[in-house]
């Protein structure tokens, strides 16, 4: 998902761990100044900055199209969306910032690489279709992974949760909407759309993660309510969901080994390539290099701005703090 | 009056459309969060200007073209901006500024535009106004802060307003349409702006510690259409891509 195989580590034991995976239990919030594990705290800030890392870099690949969208309204749609994922960012970088680490730390680590973002950004949007694509497939998967983390045990998290999804249901249904335009429009707009499916399908199955059922991380994040379903649960519900969508737009997905199960009533499908996922994870996707240049470049050309700006308001509280001694 | 009016229109909705563009390369790119969500909720004010703008030109114009026929299917010599707002980004600095002159002037203009006789004129500008007002704010505020920031940013800023400063005075320019518009009580005339530009301008640039440069020249060429600099061409190559690769398709 956009949180890709985050480590999840205990370290505490005790009564007090008793207690607080009673609380978790029973359904309640924890909030930031309530006692948690070590590793709970350390969990869930890898988590949710890599997901606000992904709102950040996930703003690029669809950036990518916004001066190049095909009429004003589609222009204005996609850079309300983009402006959406920016917000998403912010909100959850706030969330982390209640666990005691600074948005400028967080960005440092995503900077440097230390910390990663969803494999997906990695991908380049090479058509317009890609940006249909995205909304449709890609917010698609985010969705069915966020909905259910309304419900997470960490408060600030939970409730950053709620406001992202209200957003999240406009990106899949524009990103739908453009797919269903090309799809009944003409040849190369059906062969513009065939092709952003094929490139697409395989890396948004890739976003929930590698198969969890022998993933140790999993257990205590799920125990913990950091993680509600397993990525396999989840992935099949995307399947689920979204090969009636293509038939709908009479699109193929890409895959020979595709079909309905009679008896469980829900798909079969290929596993993406888990190979190119790990090599995408470690940097040799086909926009990593482009997609952290361009962050650098940004947090760079922009340090003069902050500085000038910080500069600017110690002046003025300097300024306020002389007038009140003048007016004393 | 017919041309005059399509015109005056076209140059209201392509500063918009041409500005907002600009803006909107800021996505994903700008120094801070906070600014780039701010960049793009101008970019889309402006979008949404440009789309009643250029909605009321293809009316006027009645040749069955639409607003999107208008942005993306005209050659740069059709264009009516000013070249101030099709000048590259450069840096945040020179974004700012730019945006800054811009919105000393727009305001001034929509003031005057919210009493036109022509009451669809009117209530564009009535509602792109509240927008405005609270562009100037953001740029206001912005270009002083960085004006009376560090040594680094005073500096940018300060050759922010000396590389623009000359592009803001075509905003005034005035010609005989300006005047037919101006009798019919349309529209007033853009250099009668000049004095309610200038008071914003000293007072704003004034408290940002910066010089208003001495020189009086100002370019020109974009509003009359008769001579653009070369990036407007580079932009609308972008801009119109699609709708030129793959003519007539509905996206
Ligand atoms: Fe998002
Ligand atoms: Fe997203
Ligand atoms: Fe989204």
């Amino acid at each position: 998902m956009y949180a890709q195989m985050v480590k999840s580590e205990n370290t505490d034991s005790g009564p007090e761990l008793d207690a607080f995976q009673a609380r978790i239990d029973a359904g309640e919030k924890i909030e930031p100044k309530d006692w948690m594990p070590a590793g709970y705290r350390k969990t869930l800030i890898r988590q949710i900055s890599q997901h606000a890392h992904s709102e950040i870099v996930g703003q690029l690949p669809e950036g990518n199209w916004i001066t190049r969208a095909p009429t004003l309204e589609r222009k204005a749609i996609l850079l309300a969306k983009v402006q959406d994922e920016a917000g998403h960012g912010l909100y959850l970088y706030c969330a982390a910032e209640t666990l005691g680490v600074s948005r400028d730390e967080l960005t440092e680590m995503l900077l440097d690489g230390r910390m990663k973002y969803s494999s997906i950004f990695n991908y380049p949007t090479l058509t317009w279709a890609d940006i249909g694509a995205i909304g449709w497939l890609v917010d698609g998967a985010a969705i069915m992974n966020q909905v259910p983390l309304q419900r997470t045990s960490y408060g600030p998290y939970a409730r950053a949760m709620v406001r992202i999804c209200k957003e999240e249901s406009f990106h899949q249904r524009q990103g739908y909407d453009i797919m269903m335009k090309m799809a009944q429009g003409s040849e190369a707009q059906k062969r513009m759309a065939q092709d952003a499916l094929n490139r697409y399908w395989y890396p948004s199955l890739m976003m929930f993660g590698p198969s969890d059922k022998e993933s140790v991380h999993s257990a205590q994040s799920m125990s913990w309510r950091i993680k509600i379903n397993s990525n396999d649960e989840l992935r099949q519900k995307f399947v689920d969901q979204t090969v009636p969508q293509a038939e709908y737009l009479g699109l193929t997905v890409p895959d020979e080994n595709l079909r309905l199960d009679p008896e469980t009533g829900h798909y079969k499908f290929s596993e993406p390539d888990w190979t190119e996922f790990f090599e995408v994870l470690n940097g040799n996707g086909p926009c990593n290099k482009e997609r952290l240049e361009a962050r650098n470049k940004a947090w760079d050309d922009g340090q003069w701005v902050r500085d000038g700006m910080m500069a600017h308001a110690r002046k003025k509280a300097a300024r306020a703090a002389s007038a009140k001694v003048v007016a004393e | 009056m017919g041309d005059h009016l399509f015109e005056f229109l076209l140059r209201q909705g392509d500063n918009t459309l041409i500005l907002s563009h600009r803006i909107s390369e800021w996505c994903g790119h700008a120094p801070i969060i906070e600014e780039d969500i701010a960049l793009a909720n101008i970019a889309l004010d402006l979008l949404g200007q440009t789309q009643m703008w250029l909605g009321l030109a293809a009316e006027v114009e009645g040749a069955g073209r639409s607003a999107d026929d208008l942005a993306m299917l005209r050659d740069a010599w059709d264009f009516r901006n000013a070249i101030l707002v099709e000048r590259p980004n450069g840096d945040f600095g020179q974004t700012m500024m730019r945006q800054f002159l811009f919105d000393a002037y727009h305001v001034e203009l929509l003031n005057r535009l919210a009493n036109s006789t022509d009451e669809r004129i009117a209530a564009i500008a009535a509602k792109s106004l509240k927008e405005v007002e609270y562009h100037f704010e953001r740029s206001a505020t912005t270009v002083i802060a960085l004006g009376d920031g560090s040594e680094e940013s005073h500096a940018r800023m300060q050759a922010a307003l000396d590389d623009q400063w000359t592009f803001a005075g075509e905003l005034f320019e005035t010609d005989a349409g300006d005047h037919a518009l101006n009798d019919a009580g349309i529209a007033p005339l853009p250099s009668e702006l000049r004095a309610g530009f200038n008071t914003r301008a000293i007072a704003v640039l004034g408290d940002a510690t910066l010089n208003i440069p001495e020189t009086t020249f100002a370019h020109s060429g974009g509003r009359s259409g008769k001579r653009h600099s070369e990036h407007l061409g580079h932009l609308l190559t972008q801009m119109q891509w699609l709708q030129r690769a793959y003519p007539g398709a509905t996206w």
